[in-house]
């Protein structure tokens, strides 16, 4: 296995390279299409989009996803938009203010070229989605309207209502659906990717468990595509989907593929408290309401009056305070920082103190009720429903959560990892948010990925291997059924009496505490020390009943949270390794002092690619240095 | 309205395996807070099977949010329990009182047979949607998007349509296992677009007739659908979906 990486960066100027590169990469002639096979795991909205545009282009699709239908993909969750250069506002957006932003907002983590392209595209997405029939919000006229999101000073965001992931996977979803009435893309639902199967070093297959009867299924195909999303719930508590999990990625990374930068994690600023220990999971509450809403708390610690008891000159709107010139609109990191500022000095809200006040009041009296509520109803019902407190009469508390992987399995510019015929698509990708996101910019990569890169540039891998040359004959597919079998057998046979969710919970607090908002030496390494004991416990005594061939969703859900109790260490390692603070990953050590993230491009400035070296090793680390030929690197101020 | 914990007597649908006979089986859920989400009571329920090393209760779910469609469950009679235009896993506890028996049944449906305990198979849905619920447009090419103007009024009319989850709430809750409301919705949402024009007469013919080879049966107009229904899809759905079913069967002849 190739230990370098070729990231295979096109040349020439940047706006051209996009085209360049397609025009230099191979192609596969439109009669033999039919002779290849893909398999996408994945039906989110990277893994939807690209199924289905493959098929239209004449490949054989196989698409798996672990829910009842494709159409339930984590993707349906995503509230507020998706980002495209159309410059509709004509406030003075751009391909290049775009990528800009872009690059600027992942803190110089990302690479350029990547970033490019996927401000190139979005423009495409958008007319695609509609021509598809997705309903985006109009203005009077009839036009498509456009909403501004964090870390941008320009009106860029498409929405439908607080639905645009649903909207958007609907979409895919639904051309997904006519290929498969085609007979193109063969889809397999509740069914589970556990393998990837290599032969003489490239991805050729996958071995997969039917969820609902535990059959156990060896698949060939030309190349495979991995498109299933991001790995947030290592941390128990997150806004993710209750199943989106890392095991196809790990799966990759064990048999080779080299995982990038796994310690960035965005930490979402608006998200609904912690309750109670019962809690299964986080609401988010979409970033587009800092449009609107004022967050603030009071300037008196341990406060507890009514909001509404508290005086404007009581009243600390921080975030207005600190970054006069973005104000509540601040990146992701910098406003779910002062957040956590704000309340471990003392002055959160709520019953746990651990919540800042997220307030419409001003915006209803300027703009009244209705206008608040024809933006944003669904989400204040939402809150109301969660919390039993209504936001049209008291500010909604908010708390950072987890809420997004960068990190990801490492690809090149054509969005193929280091394992040759393995693709990676969408969250489960490294490629384009550098340390930290941009909201409404993960939608817009999934569908980039999905619709305009990959169908191209998989050709280029297809057009030199012979299709169907592997079947599951080779030895391999044997070998990798057997690993399959033997694993779930062990997880089965531990016979202990805690549920796998309760293991899951403990990783949850100690990558909270270590590798969470904040981290730093020690923590990091004691955090590591916690996983491996935790994860030896896990292996004598989690409880998984029944058998592995029938429905068994304690078994199922065993085999993600194994997994994620080596992801986290994983995570732990990287973060430790990166002596920087850069986007979301803020180690304590380093840090202006203004208390802003510092970063440190003499050392770091470089993609962290760990490689898999064996049961209870240490990974090992390869880095891809990162050039600046466009957007020069800068401190970034928000002020 | 509960504001301390609480104790719950349920009675919990199980089956090992479709076509297998299946039996209520009583729990008694401990310390419930009323802060907790339906889902979350159940997860509760099942980490004491775990302790007990039995086979924890089968639900689906996903988002958690209300709005993947994943999760189902009769509650007490009631796709997705009491609350009007909620669905199971945003239902919370504090609609509950100590003490209270709670019934919990799969969605029951010929066309959603019963997979394991509570978990159905929906896949009739997804071949209703192969059927015609799209617009025929490939990747690529697609005019510019503000090429074309549409009224407000159509957009929102088409996006109160789109909202639908995809559950099954609506067939669950109809006499008759009907699944117009659902398959109303995707044809009226796009029946609402310019997009959806060009295909719109054989569009509700062919899902129509996908529908009832599934085997879901027939409105009579009980309007129960619409009433179980998280998003609360208008019933107007079914009506339009019908003029176009009416005009294509003129048109087509059959
Ligand atoms: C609450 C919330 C709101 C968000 N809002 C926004 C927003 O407004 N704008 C924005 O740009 N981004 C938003 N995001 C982020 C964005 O939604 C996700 O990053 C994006 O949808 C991921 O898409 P994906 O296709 O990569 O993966 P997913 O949608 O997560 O899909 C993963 C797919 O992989 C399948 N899968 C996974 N593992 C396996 C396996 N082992 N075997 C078989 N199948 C498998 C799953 O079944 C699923 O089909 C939001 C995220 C959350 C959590
Ligand atoms: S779990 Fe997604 S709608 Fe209930």
């Amino acid at each position: 296995m190739a230990r370098e990486l070729n990231s295979n960066l096109p040349e020439g100027p940047i706006e051209q390279r996009w085209d360049n590169h397609r025009f230099n990469i191979k192609l596969v002639n439109p009669a033999n299409k039919r002779k290849y096979k893909v398999i996408v795991v994945g039906s989110g909205l990277a893994g939807a989009s690209a199924s289905a545009t493959m098929a239209e282009l004449g490949y054989q699709v196989d698409c798996f996803c672990f829910q009842d239908s494709p159409r339930r993909a984590h993707s349906i969750a995503a509230q507020g938009g998706i980002n495209a250069a159309k410059n509709y506002q004509n406030d003075g957006d751009s391909v290049y203010r775009l990528f800009y932003d872009t690059v600027k907002g992942g803190d110089f983590r990302s690479r350029e070229d990547n970033v490019y392209r996927l401000a190139q595209v979005s423009s495409n997405i958008i007319d695609q989605c509609v021509a598809q029939g997705v309903p985006f919000a109009r203005d009077y006229g009839g036009h498509l309207a456009n909403r501004s999101f964090g870390g941008a000073q320009v009106s860029r965001t498409f929405y439908a209502r607080g639905q645009t992931g649903q909207q958007l996977l609907l979409g895919a979803y639904s051309a997904l659906s006519r290929q498969i009435a085609k007979g193109t893309v063969n889809m397999h639902t509740r069914t589970e990717m556990l393998d990837v199967v290599v032969v003489d070093g490239h991805a050729k297959g996958i071995i997969s468990r039917n969820l609902t009867t535990g059959e156990i299924t060896q698949h060939s195909a030309d190349a495979v595509v991995l498109a299933s999303g991001g790995y947030g719930n290592v941390f128990f508590l997150s806004t993710n989907a209750m199943g989106s999990n890392v095991t196809a990625a790990f799966r990759a990374y064990k048999r080779g593929a080299a995982m990038a930068n796994p310690c960035y994690t965005q930490i979402h600023p608006t998200c609904i408290p912690v309750s109670g220990d019962h809690q299964s999971k986080l609401t988010l509450m979409s970033e587009s309401l800092r449009n609107d809403g004022r967050i603030w708390v009071p300037k008196k610690k341990g406060d507890t009056r009514k909001p509404s008891d508290i005086p404007e000159s009581e009243r600390d709107y921080y975030l207005e305070r600190r970054y006069p010139s973005f104000g509540n609109l601040v990146p992701r990191d910098v406003a779910s920082r002062a957040a956590k500022l704000a309340c471990d000095e003392g002055f959160g809200v709520g019953k746990t103190g651990l919540g800042v006040y997220l307030d419409f009041g001003h915006a209803i009296n300027r703009l009244g009720e209705d206008a608040i509520s024809a933006r944003y109803g669904n989400l204040f019902d939402m809150y109301h429903k969660i919390t039993d407190e209504n936001p049209y009469k008291t500010p909604m508390r908010i708390f950072p959560a987890v809420h997004y992987t960068m990190g990801g399995l490492w690809v090149d510019y054509n969005l193929q990892s280091n394992l040759p015929g393995l693709f990676v698509i969408g969250e489960a990708n490294f490629s384009d948010h550098g340390a930290n996101r941009l909201g409404a910019s993960a939608l817009m990569q999934g569908l980039a990925d999905g619709y305009f890169v990959l169908p191209y540039t998989i050709g280029h891998y297809l057009a030199d291997a012979q299709p169907g040359s592997v079947t599951t004959d080779d030895s391999a597919f044997r070998n990798a059924a057997q690993d399959t079998d033997a694993r779930l057998d062990a997880l089965l046979s531990v016979d202990g009496n805690k549920s796998a969710d309760w293991y899951h919970r403990e990783l949850g607090k100690i990558m909270w505490d270590s590798c969470g908002m904040a981290r730093n030496n020690t923590g990091l390494k004691q955090g590591i020390e916690s996983i491996q004991s935790l994860r030896k416990e896990f292996w004598q005594n989690v409880s998984v009943p029944g058998s592995a061939k029938e429905m068994n969703v304690a078994l199922a859900n065993a085999g993600r949270v194994a997994d994620f109790l080596e992801h986290g260490e994983l995570m732990c390692h990287d973060a430790l390794t990166r002596a920087e603070s850069c986007g979301g990953h803020f180690r304590e050590e380093y840090q202006t002092d203004e208390g802003e993230a510092k970063r440190n491009d003499e050392d770091y400035c470089h993609v962290s690619a760990w490689f898999y070296e064996g049961e209870n090793k240490t990974p090992t680390m390869e880095k891809e240095d990162l050039k600046f030929e466009y957007v020069k690197p800068s401190q970034r101020s928000y002020k | 309205m509960t504001t301390q914990n609480m104790t719950l007597n349920l009675k919990v649908w199980r089956q090992d395996a479709p076509g297998k006979k299946g039996k209520f089986v009583s729990y008694i859920a401990k310390d419930i807070s009323p802060d907790m989400s339906f889902l979350e009571m159940l997860d509760i329920v099942n980490a004491d099977l775990a302790g007990q090393k039995e086979m924890p209760v089968a639900f689906d779910h996903d988002c958690r949010e209300g709005i993947c469609g994943m999760c189902s469950l009769v509650i007490n009679g009631k796709p997705h329990g009491p609350d009007e235009g909620t669905t199971t896993c945003q239902l919370h506890m504090r609609r509950f009182t100590n003490g209270d028996t709670i019934w919990i049944e799969p969605w029951r449906a010929e066309a959603f047979p019963v997979v394991r305990d509570l978990v159905v198979d929906r896949s009739a849905f997804d071949s209703i949607i192969q059927a015609g619920g799209f617009v025929s447009v490939n990747t690529g090419g697609a005019p510019d998007a503000n090429a074309l103007p549409i009224a407000k009024e159509d957009a929102d009319m088409a996006f109160d349509a789109a909202t639908c989850i995809g559950c099954g709430a609506c067939v669950a809750a109809c006499p008759n296992a009907s699944a117009m409301l659902f398959v109303g919705a995707k044809v009226s949402q796009l029946a609402k677009l310019p997009q959806g024009q060009a295909e719109r007469p054989e569009r509700a013919l062919n899902m129509i007739t996908q529908m009832d080879k599934e085997g879901f049966g027939a409105c009579t107009n009980h309007y129960e659908c619409t009433a179980a229904c998280p998003k609360s899809i208008p019933l107007r759905v079914i009506g339009e979906m019908n003029q176009d079913y009416t005009k294509s069967l003129i048109f087509s002849g059959r």
